[in-house]
């Protein structure tokens, strides 16, 4: 029996110095142990060992077989290695041959080996503390095989310019930008234990994952549990998992319901979740449009008060006041008409205890002009009043000047005609008690023009 | 900018961009920051980082810069009539992502895309400027790809294509009709034009590299595109006819698959179920079969059915083997390679180790098997020293024997 003592369980260079040896004492593989230990004694420091250190001609692809299979865990590694070595020169077996068992045998450890090298190379994950004013990327891993020495220049090519530590349970490397420093083994806590960008790539990770295809073995495949504790995004994975199934599954169910019954109740119930622009935000709730699906005529206004705003119903305010009493006067049956507002959020500033009403601007009337989009598409009303510029820019897509424009009939993108008038509450903010009545008289005749063009249409189509 | 802020608005632009189905990052040139004081290196091969649970790797941080977009595309989630919250990156705020996610190895670079804010050339701008930054300013050398907009002026796509390792353009449908019916305001001219100035560009870098050192790189890792399968009405060959026109045409490196996803706010166009992923499996079967396997279009459309696609159950060179029995079995022993590649069951690896073990001795059927992930599939198609198939091959009931027994999980079966 001989014992052959490798100076560490990647060493390689040990590993063939002493095959060297072996093979001029033609020793059998059964009769060798191979032993890790601290102090390497080669079989022949002896006046020959020149000769016995001189290199032995191998196969093409051994070298390179041999390296990588020494890095593996298996601890029969040298000596399957030391085997092939002597059936190579004996010409029992051929490096050609890939299909011999031993050869196959020994293809399949380095693929292990490769794969545990890629898979550092991808699952490190670093952590950044400051130190002395620099950054310094700190990772706890801990490979299968012995790998890290073999990985250390990958690090150093990606990471030149980045001061890095990568910690294992055998043994540490350290990089400052510009030398590698080998130290002792770690553990886990002498790694920093977060990184506030964690956080971001989570957030990555869970929004970049796509629902509908939800492919877990795949991903086991690629990405084994066994890597998984020192990876910050795989503390998603099976929330992701259980809820990507409903997630589709009620995506499909809103898309049919939406399809088949595109009623005004299902597109308020959507309308409620709606977040595109902040105004959601501080509102107490949507307020949506209000009426019969069969309303032939259709209201827009600008946007909800503070009545409306509680209330979650248009036109109930103070402006709703006046608007009511006007269509009654110009022979309007509120009932039978829909009424809704250009931005169905209430845009206001606190001022004290009171919500002081603020005009939305462009960006959130776009926004929102999706959803009036919806109510007029379902609607298909005949006229479409607009109350005051926001709604005529809303339904138009143009900027209107309402003191030119009211009375003549515009067109909204849906190709609906519209009218245009003023907005209720400027009845409200008039001074002028004279003028206030003359501007409510204009408008009680805007509203009967409407009435006039709906009841010519009626008339027409009977 | 707060940190809340950038995590809104990189949910909503990851969440836009992952409907973009290439996440490649290898085949460009090596490239280290060992000793250059900057960050970031290619190896030639790329690596995943992380795996999603839909199967997909993570390798690139694949956002897109803005999702506002002006355009009305119905398949897309971005398009302007979608009920979608908007967002918007500053470039600065990309390089800086990129790098914080580089530096603790979460990903090999950047893939940019982006909708079309204000017009097609301040758009490129802002995708370039974000590259520009990274290779210049912070002496990034990970990986980058561009996504550029067809209409963008000649200039542009040069300077994208200098920082880029890949650029592309999508086609976007396998038809012309479904284009013209899904994304009436694209045209199949000037996405054509445009890959045709790419292919110009990135030849004429090559031959600059070749005989200057110190010329420009121009996207060395070349360009792709990418096709939306199941959401109009084209067949598997005809897929595979025009992915094989637009490998000819432009040289690009790859055509990626994009099994169309039901996205929220569909357009009514659409269908509201997806194809089987099945389905993006076999026409990516059929691209290898066409890049490394020696099949010719013709051939791979042959294995299509009546309808005109590729049968779900088997992989398409199963299905082509089964129609031309008359070809095997094939000798392991004596046939070359061309023909050990129409093996179903045998990859180009594994080819190899046949050829090489042959020169030393005549192979067993245990010995294809040592070099195989199965034998049962095979066995039918080969002799081997002390194997011959007999009647196995003509069995009538074959295709049933070799079929994977198992169907594919399907959520809406």
């Amino acid at each position: 029996m001989i014992t052959a003592r490798l100076d560490s369980e990647d060493d390689f260079d040990g590993w063939r110095a002493q095959c060297r040896g072996l093979l001029r004492l033609g020793a059998k593989p059964a009769d060798v142990v191979w032993q890790v230990g601290a102090q390497r004694t080669d079989l022949f420091s002896n006046p020959d060992s020149k000769i016995a250190a001189a290199p032995i001609a191998v196969p093409k692809g051994f070298a390179e077989l041999s390296r990588s299979v020494i890095c593996h865990n298996d601890p029969a590694r040298f000596g399957l290695l030391f085997q092939l070595l002597i059936d190579l020169k004996a010409g029992r077996r051929h490096m050609g041959d890939r299909a011999d068992p031993l050869l196959r045998k020994l293809d399949i450890m380095a693929k292990t080996v490769r794969r545990d090298i890629h898979k550092m190379r991808a699952f490190v994950r670093f952590r950044r503390i400051e130190e002395e004013g620099d950054e310094h990327f700190i990772a706890w891993f801990e490979p299968e095989h012995h790998i890290v020495r073999a990985n250390a220049s990958f690090f150093i090519r990606r990471f030149g310019g980045m001061r890095w530590s990568i910690l294992t349970p055998a043994l540490s490397i350290h990089w400052d930008k510009n030398i590698l420093l080998e130290g002792p083994a770690a553990r886990k806590e002498d790694a920093p234990s977060q990184d506030a960008i964690e956080a971001q790539w989570k957030t990555y990770y869970g929004s970049t994952f796509n629902p509908a295809r939800l492919k877990v073995k795949a991903m086991l495949k690629e990405m084994p549990k066994k890597y998984w504790h020192n990876m910050p995004e795989t503390a998603l994975i099976s929330e992701l998992i259980q809820s990507a199934r409903n997630r589709e599954l009620a995506m499909i169910e809103k898309e049919i319901a939406a399809s088949v019954a595109d009623t005004l109740a299902t597109l308020q119930a959507e309308a409620g979740r709606c977040r595109r622009c902040p105004l959601f935000g501080p509102a107490t709730q949507i307020v949506f449009g209000e009426g019969p699906e069969r309303a032939r005529l259709m209201f827009v206004g600008e946007q909800p008060g503070d009545q409306e705003d509680m209330q979650g119903r248009p036109f109930v305010g103070p402006a709703g006041q006046i608007f009511d009493a006007a269509l009654a006067q110009a022979g309007l049956d509120r009932a039978q008409a829909y009424v809704t507002n250009a931005v169905k959020h209430f845009k206001f500033k606190p001022e004290g205890k009171r919500r002081i009403h603020e005009r939305p601007n462009i960006s959130e009337v776009n926004h929102c002009r999706w959803w009036l989009k919806r109510e007029i598409e379902i609607l298909q009303p005949d006229l479409i009043i607009a109350l005051g510029a926001t709604a005529a820019r809303s339904l138009t897509g143009r900027n209107v000047a309402i003191t030119k424009s009211r009375g003549s009939i515009l067109e909204s993108e849906e190709g609906v005609p519209v009218l245009v008038t003023i907005h209720p509450s400027y009845l409200l903010r008039l001074p002028d008690a004279e003028m206030a009545a003359q501007e409510r008289r204009n408008f009680v005749a805007d509203l009967m023009q409407a009435r006039d063009h709906i009841e010519a249409l009626q008339m027409a189509a009977t | 900018m707060s940190q809340i802020q950038i995590s809104e608005k990189l949910a909503i632009l990851a969440d836009a961009a992952k409907y973009d189905a290439s996440c490649a990052s290898s085949g460009t040139s090596k490239r280290s920051s060992n000793k250059s004081g900057g960050i970031g290196s290619t190896e030639g091969m790329g690596i995943c980082h992380a795996y999603a649970p839909d199967g997909r790797c993570i390798s690139l941080l694949k956002i897109l810069l803005t999702n506002s977009c002006i355009f009305d595309c119905h398949y897309c989630i971005n398009r302007k009539s979608s009920n979608v919250r908007r967002a918007r990156f500053t470039p600065k705020e990309v390089v800086d992502l990129t790098l914080n996610f580089y530096k603790r190895n979460y990903i090999e670079g950047l893939f940019l895309s982006s909708g079309i804010i204000k017009s097609s050339n301040y758009t490129m701008e802002q995708i370039v400027e974000v590259a520009r930054s990274l290779r210049e300013d912070h002496d990034f050398r990970g990986y980058i790809h561009l996504k550029t907009i067809p209409d963008a002026d000649p200039e542009l796509l040069e300077a994208a294509g200098r920082h880029a390792d890949r650029l592309s353009i999508n086609v976007e449908l396998p038809t012309r009709a479904g284009l013209q019916k899904l994304a009436p305001e694209k045209s199949e001219e000037r996405i054509e034009g445009a890959m045709g100035g790419l292919k110009e560009a990135i030849l004429d870098g090559r031959d600059a590299k070749k005989k200057y050192r110190s010329a420009p790189n121009f996207a060395p890792a070349g360009q792709s595109t990418q096709m939306i399968v199941g959401a109009d009405t084209a067949t598997d060959s005809d897929i595979v006819r025009r992915a094989n026109g637009l490998y000819d045409r432009f040289g690009l490196r790859r055509v990626y698959y994009s099994a169309f996803s039901p996205i929220p706010d569909a357009s009514a166009v659409l269908p509201l179920q997806r194809p089987p992923l099945m389905r993006e499996h076999r026409l990516y079967q059929s691209d290898w079969l066409m890049r490394f396997y020696g099949f010719a279009p013709h051939e791979v459309i042959d294995a299509a059915e009546a309808d005109g696609n590729l049968p779900l159950d088997i992989d398409p060179k199963l299905a082509w083997a089964l129609k031309h029995r008359a070809q095997f079995p094939v000798d392991v022993n004596a046939a070359p390679k061309a023909l050990l590649w129409r093996v179903p069951g045998l990859g180009t690896k594994a080819v190899d180790a046949i050829v090489k073990a042959r020169r030393w001795r005549r192979l067993r059927l245990e010995d294809v098997g040592r070099l195989t992930v199965s034998i049962t599939k095979i066995r039918p198609f080969i002799t081997a020293e002390g194997w011959s198939p007999g009647a196995l091959t003509d069995m009538e009931h074959l295709r049933a024997s070799v079929a994977p027994k198992v169907n594919q999980l399907e959520l809406f079966a």
